[in-house]
């Protein structure tokens, strides 16, 4: 069953390899080409060719052979310049995506150093030029210098082609030089020693206008192995190698995390206490804590009112009181029908507070409000005390304040 | 091949005999008017010479180790070089007696009142310290003298029995040379500051040698087929390996340094970076800057395009670029312990440079004058001569 099948796909792939050998060939003359037996006649005729001013030739030898451009005539290769372009095109981009992440987009300080320094940056800028040299001089030569892919040369599926890549080497003059003509051609390969001269005619497709990287068949094979690809490597990597961790080295280390149990301490957690009577910075006890609120009255606020610390207010603000007093105040928070409903902020109780009562009862709670000594810095709280007010005063305008606004 | 040996021009010898001479003078005179500054430089130009002498066997080694046949036509230039390491020998006997002047942990009022020394005293003892100095001159030794004996034996012999020996021998070379060399680097230089810790430091000094055994190799092999000293059939294209080579470990070097630097820098911690700081202090600053044009960047634009790397006249510019920047390079290295606020070069650095410079002409030429300077009986010397670029 499996042998058949195996025979079938043969000589499917055999059908189709020889299927171009049926192709048209057209009457238009591409080229003459002559087969040789050894290295070395093959590197006299290149010789030969060039001497004779050829310009529109080409050799084909089954490994690559030195000694060749020089026989050729051929001048050295300028896909140097294109790589040495696109390096440093590479490395400007890579120094302009460090700097513009590092100290634009994202910044964040590592180690105390500035957010953009250029040790750290210059192995990024290394790979991105060796990244694009690479890549520059690979798609450079195949495309730019040797007009690659050619998936149409008259020359492709031609007895000829058959011999040079496997044990004879091959030169081609092609009609279109200046200098062809088809008995001087002949006998210039004649006294150079080939044993076989063909000629290459055009394919009737050649001739057409259609280029060939359009061809549907092309086309279609490109985009089935893609979504092939894509297919094979979803299956691989999520269902296959989905319980496979490759490296763990860094996620499995011997060691307790926060958060986890440990036996090695009585309590047996893994992460310890701050010692007794730590205090966090911004965060210094309060004094009337339990105390009631009329003697905090004479509390003032220490921080002077600015913009920024409106703005700090207003986000604290935003995230620690929003969800219950709302973004306003006006007590329809988030939380609403969950949790019981707070006394608007603009009420005249609260009006009237000194910002002392204020302090007072997001540092100790009141009623269900729990305490926010543990989540709210003592600067914090005093920020959010302005806002409060600024909050009040946008409901109670005076015409002055309107006025001022404009 | 039909090889005709010719004596070397008079004027090698004479330009060689001249600039030792002047070197030596100047050496004595700086001995008697600051020892201290001349123990410096005596070092400076002592590992000037390990660079190259030994750096230069390296290249034999690997060349016979890797089978490359392009450098065979050349290697005779990299034996003589390496006939520097007897000469090392004697060279290193002064430096024994400057260890107080160059070394401050060989103090003993040093190590009693510095714990971070004490730690590290095992090894860092004046004692183990000759020891180990001794040892490797043991193997640099013998394996200099087994290879020129193989070589200059299949001159006459032609038998590839050398060769296939030669092969095993620099398979245990590499191995001995890597230890050796970071060994040296660390003890004659990175000791100079033994409070500083650095792992890139054997390999960075390693770079250096092969950057400047590759350049003198480069500048001998050209200068000598210029005019005719090897074989008429080695044209411009064979000397592509030698920039090739140049530019490779240029690039290595800047690699290397640079990946020293950047750990430093990241990790800022006291003990990494007060090195760096005393190269950042007063004219070093700029002297430190200098060394990455002057080593890497200037050398690299240069090297690059393919076309540079076979044009005789650059690529021996280029090697005497390349001698310059690794003394820029040792300078950089050893001199900021002496010269702590700013760096001095005076007529007494200038005659050790001298002397180095007309030591190594002299060692050749004197090897030159006796020895076959092609490898005529080497069996993959005929493929060396055939070398085709493209």
């Amino acid at each position: 069953m499996v042998s058949i099948m195996i025979k079938k796909l043969i000589n499917f792939v055999k059908e189709y390899d020889s299927k171009d050998d049926r192709e048209p060939r057209s009457k238009k003359l591409f080229g003459l080409a002559a087969l040789y037996n050894t290295p070395n006649e093959i590197i006299t005729a290149a010789a030969d060719v060039a001497g004779k001013g050829y310009e529109k030739f080409d050799v084909y030898t089954p490994y690559p052979m030195h000694g060749m451009d020089d026989a050729m005539g051929m001048k050295s290769s300028k896909v140097g310049y294109v790589s040495f372009a696109l390096g440093l095109t590479g490395m400007c981009l890579a120094l302009l995506m460090i700097w513009w992440m590092s100290s634009v987009n994202y910044q964040n300080i590592i180690g105390g150093k500035p957010f953009f320094s250029l040790p750290p940056a210059i192995p990024i800028t290394f790979e991105g030029t060796v990244l694009l040299t690479g890549i520059a001089t690979v798609f450079g030569m195949l495309i730019l210098f040797n007009q690659l892919p050619k998936i149409n040369s008259p020359l492709n599926d031609t007895d000829f082609m058959k011999r040079v890549s496997s044990d004879k080497f091959g030169v081609v003059i092609k009609a279109d030089d200046e200098k062809f003509s088809d008995s001087e051609v002949r006998k210039l390969f004649l006294s150079g020693g080939a044993f076989e001269i063909q000629e290459i005619y055009y394919r009737e497709t050649n001739l057409g206008i259609k280029t060939p990287i359009f061809d549907g068949k092309f086309i279609s094979i490109i985009f089935a192995t893609a979504i092939l690809t894509a297919i094979i490597t979803y299956i691989t990597l999520n269902i296959v190698l989905y319980d496979v961790v490759p490296f763990d080295w860094m996620w499995k280390q011997a060691k307790i995390n926060s958060q986890s149990k440990s036996d090695f301490f009585p309590n047996k957690a893994g992460m310890r206490e701050p010692v007794n009577g730590t205090v966090a910075r911004g965060f210094l006890p309060y004094e009337y804590k339990g105390m009631p609120d009329s003697s905090v009255k004479l509390l003032s606020n220490p921080l002077a009112v600015s913009r920024k610390v409106l703005e700090r207010g207003q986000e604290r603000f935003n995230i620690y009181c929003s969800p219950c007093h709302g973004y306003f105040g006006e007590g329809d928070g988030r939380m609403k029908d969950q949790f019981p409903k707070p006394p608007s902020l603009h009420n005249q109780k609260v009006l009237n507070w000194s910002d002392g009562n204020i302090y007072h009862v997001i540092t100790n709670g009141q009623n269900v409000m729990p305490s926010y000594a543990e989540q709210v810095s003592v600067d914090d709280r005093w920020a959010i005390i302005h806002y409060i007010r600024t909050l009040q005063r946008s409901k109670n305008a005076s015409d002055e304040d309107l006025t001022k606004a404009k | 091949m039909d090889y005709k040996k010719k004596p070397l021009p008079p004027v090698v010898g004479k330009a060689g005999f001249g600039l030792l001479g002047i070197g030596l003078v100047l050496m004595i005179l700086a001995f008697a008017v600051n020892t201290q500054r001349a123990f410096f430089d005596y070092l400076w130009m002592y590992m000037f010479l390990v660079s190259i002498g030994v750096g230069s066997l390296a290249l034999v080694a690997l060349e016979y180790l890797v089978g490359a046949t392009w450098s065979t036509p050349f290697r005779r230039i990299s034996e003589f070089l390496a006939s520097i390491i007897p000469v090392l020998a004697i060279l290193v006997i002064p430096l024994f007696f400057g260890m107080h002047d160059l070394f401050h942990w060989t103090h003993p009022e040093t190590l009693q009142n510095d714990p971070l020394l004490q730690s590290k005293a095992s090894y860092l003892n004046v004692n183990f310290f000759i020891v180990r100095v001794a040892i490797i001159f043991v193997i640099w030794l013998a394996f200099y003298f087994l290879f020129i004996r193989n070589s200059q034996k299949q001159d006459v012999t032609k038998d590839p029995a050398l060769t296939r020996q030669s092969i095993k021998l620099s398979a245990i070379f590499a191995i001995l040379f890597i230890v050796t060399i970071s060994v040296t680097a660390i003890d004659w230089m990175m000791s100079l500051e033994y409070h500083w810790y650095s792992t890139m430091f054997g390999v960075y000094y390693f770079a250096g040698t092969l950057y400047v055994s590759f350049a003198v190799a480069a500048f001998f092999a050209v200068k000598l087929n210029e005019n005719g000293y090897l074989s008429e059939r080695l044209s411009n294209n064979h000397y592509y390996s030698f920039g090739a080579f140049m530019f490779a470990f240029n690039i290595f070097w800047a690699y290397i340094a640079f990946s020293q630097y950047m750990l430093i820098w990241y990790a800022d911690i006291p003990e990494e970076t007060f090195w760096i700081i005393m190269r950042m202090k007063g004219s070093w600053a700029y002297f430190s800057i200098g060394l990455v044009f002057v080593h890497f960047i200037i050398p690299f634009l240069i090297l690059l395009p393919r076309s540079s790397k076979v044009r005789p006249g650059l690529l021996t510019k280029m090697a005497v670029w390349f001698v310059l920047a690794h003394f820029y390079d040792l300078y950089w290295l050893i001199m900021p312990t002496y010269f702590k606020d700013g760096f001095v070069f005076g007529w007494s650095e200038l005659g050790f440079m001298m002397f180095a410079i007309g030591l190594i002409i002299t060692v050749f030429r004197i090897r030159a004058a006796k020895t076959n300077l092609v490898p005529v009986g080497d069996p993959k010397l005929e493929s060396g001569l055939n070398f085709h670029l493209n």
